[in-house]
């Protein structure tokens, strides 16, 4: 089980200093939530993309890259990459960098973002939206795979005797998650693949998110990956921490009122019944997360929600330490004893290149002398079959 | 099921949900809507059918509807509504008219429900103001409304200025609103279109006040989640 912290890059009015950061000083805020996420024993820290103010999230992989060389367990991921309007030639490329960089703590999540006008912006229409994210996926898993693409679809411009390199670490593609909130297309794409399926889990009752996550796992064993029981489910959950219960109420409540998506609408009160958020004493918010293992089963990865709504620096870092110290290690002790032998694992590329090759060495592509192309000649790469 | 099965059973009563837009207790909106219900409930007993009446006071789910508006959070009243609505056999919408408008606390009610949450289902619509220019608020803004619901609603509407009240007309409109609508759901149109032609509608997964929650395997979109191209199974 991997816990974690996952950010949208919003850059907002902290509501209760009235002070805006810049995006100098959020961008090195973001480097020390994540060093720091390490510091205290989480194990993942994931960065959404976006293209627009007031994010700063534009590049993932830059960052990523750079986190992963200020850290040394910490897995680096996405909340999420953009499979609608990114290339997935350039997703297969810069993610198979920063798997090299970061030695393989790496993986990525995939959605079709939120924002309607980054569509056009990168030369997409938006109705299309989830035909273009199924049909860039499954070139993007061909890429990681095939050292050699011949492809031809609708939204891209064909390609014939493509490589994308650098070639996975390992020759292992990077672990991915389908992240999806109500689209059963996208849990069936993760299933067929065996990849991991990811429910954002925030806005809307556990329920709801409930539904997909059991569709998958049922299309997960249908399509011989195992048993829906080994599928590999991921929770996202928003969570404040305060020793005392009162306190983490009274410090919270002005970020939630002002918060952007929910704020000015629902009460705090309210949207704590009605959906994952937990804002309490670690007991409490210990208590809330153990309920999403009553409803979803095992699980392999529960990110957190603590850094946005113009929350400061300090008062995110002490959410880490309070996370860190006294709600995930009880939290582990509690699901350890609660898990079926029978449930997948947590993926990390230790565990994609035990599965891939056993004992055996690993594959380590070694490119041949550079003609200019691949669709001539012998394969790419030495040790291929040619 | 048919009026003859409904007879012979003897026991399920039709599901009659009143919604009413009425803010005052009591309130005027809610007294016609009140008629109306009472009056399929009385015509349905001389024809020896039950009427089981929920009624759903807006007024009591205000906040819960702005906080749907503004995000997507069901309140528990609204989930109740929703549930009474989604297995209704029929309903009276009764709204009051503020500046020659249904309330915006009704039309928000209404523009928060799934698109597919009403399909078919036999609507009466009602309407109280005071001043009878506000006359035609129901059949030229309610109807649309609902139209795009794509609900049954009956031919008569029902509107009540002050001075209706006291009139045998308004017994008369409310007796003729009253018929028609017993007569939909005795012929189980709703149902009918359902089981029939559910799937010519759009709907989203879980739409429907989370009924809609079938899976269609067979189509492009899920042959294209598990490997290929688009083009091939798209259409020029």
């Amino acid at each position: 089980m991997q816990f974690g912290v996952f950010s949208v890059s919003d850059i907002t009015r902290d509501p209760v200093s009235g002070e805006t950061p810049t995006e100098a000083e959020r961008i090195d805020g973001i480097l020390k939530i994540a060093v720091k996420a390490e510091e205290v024993g989480l194990d993942v820290f994931a960065i959404g993309e976006h293209h627009n103010p007031p994010f700063f999230s534009s590049s993932p992989t830059t960052l990523l890259s750079h986190i992963s060389a200020l850290t040394e367990r910490l897995i680096v991921s996405t909340a999420t990459t953009l499979i609608t309007t990114n290339d997935p030639v350039r997703i297969a490329e810069e993610y198979a960098m920063l798997q090299h960089l970061s030695k393989g703590r790496m993986d990525l999540m995939l959605g079709r973002g939120n924002t309607a006008p980054v569509y056009p912006w990168f030369g997409q229409d938006i109705r299309q939206g989830l035909p273009l994210a199924l049909e860039h996926y499954n070139l993007l898993h061909r890429l990681w795979r095939e050292d050699v693409v011949d492809w031809e679809g609708e939204f891209r411009t064909p390609l014939q005797g493509f490589t994308s390199t650098p070639r996975p670490l390992d020759d292992v593609a990077p672990f991915v998650w389908h992240g999806s909130i109500r689209t059963p297309e996208i849990a069936e794409q993760a299933a067929f693949y065996g990849n991991g399926y990811f429910a954002n889990h925030i806005f809307w009752p556990t329920s709801h998110s409930k539904r997909l996550v059991d569709f998958y796992r049922q299309r997960f064993e249908h399509y011989g990956h195992g048993t829906r029981k080994q599928a590999i489910v991921g929770l996202g959950g928003h969570a404040y921490i305060a020793k005392r219960s009162q306190d983490a109420v009274d410090e919270f409540r002005p970020y939630f009122n002002e918060a952007p998506v929910y704020g000015h609408g629902p009460s705090l009160e309210e949207f704590t019944k009605g959906t994952p958020l937990s804002v309490g004493s670690p007991q409490e918010v210990i208590d809330k997360t153990l309920t999403f293992h009553d409803a979803f089963g095992d699980y392999q990865r529960q990110m957190f929600l603590i850094d946005h709504a113009g929350m400061p620096l300090k008062m995110v870092l002490n959410q880490l330490d309070l996370l860190g110290e006294e709600v995930v290690p009880v939290l582990r002790k509690e699901l350890a004893a609660r898990r079926d032998p029978e449930s997948a694992g947590a993926p990390t590329h230790a565990g994609l290149v035990q599965a891939k090759y056993g004992d055996a060495p690993a594959r380590q592509p070694r490119p041949n002398a550079n003609r200019g192309d691949n669709t001539a000649g012998d394969m790419p790469y030495q040790d291929d079959e040619s | 099921m048919t009026v003859q099965q409904r007879r012979s059973e003897g026991a399920q009563p039709f599901r009659l949900v009143v919604v009413s837009g009425g803010t005052s207790d009591p309130s005027s909106t809610r007294m016609l809507a009140d008629r109306i219900a009472d009056r399929v409930r009385t015509l349905a007993e001389d024809r020896e059918e039950k009427v089981a009446t929920d009624v759903i006071d807006l007024r009591e789910l205000a906040t819960e509807i702005s906080t749907a508006l503004v995000s997507q959070l069901m309140g528990p009243k609204m989930t109740r509504a929703i549930e009474l609505l989604g297995r209704a056999d029929a309903i009276v919408a009764s709204a009051p008219v503020y500046k020659a408008a249904p309330s915006g606390l009704f039309s928000s009610f209404f523009h928060v429900l799934d698109n597919d949450l009403l399909i078919a289902r036999p609507v009466v619509l009602a309407a109280t103001a005071g001043t009878a220019r506000h006359a035609l608020v129901v059949d030229d803004q309610m109807r649309s409304l609902f139209a795009y619901l794509r609900t049954m609603t009956v031919p008569t509407s029902v509107f009540a200025a002050t001075e209706d009240w006291n009139s045998k007309e308004l017994g008369e409109r409310i007796t003729r609103a009253a018929i028609e609508v017993l007569l939909l759901m005795e012929s189980g149109f709703a149902e009918k279109v359902r089981s029939e032609s559910w799937k010519s509608y759009q709907h989203e997964y879980g739409s429907a006040g989370g009924t809609e929650l079938e899976i269609d395997l067979s189509t492009d979109l899920m042959r294209l989640a598990t490997g290929g191209s688009a083009k091939p199974n798209r259409k020029a």
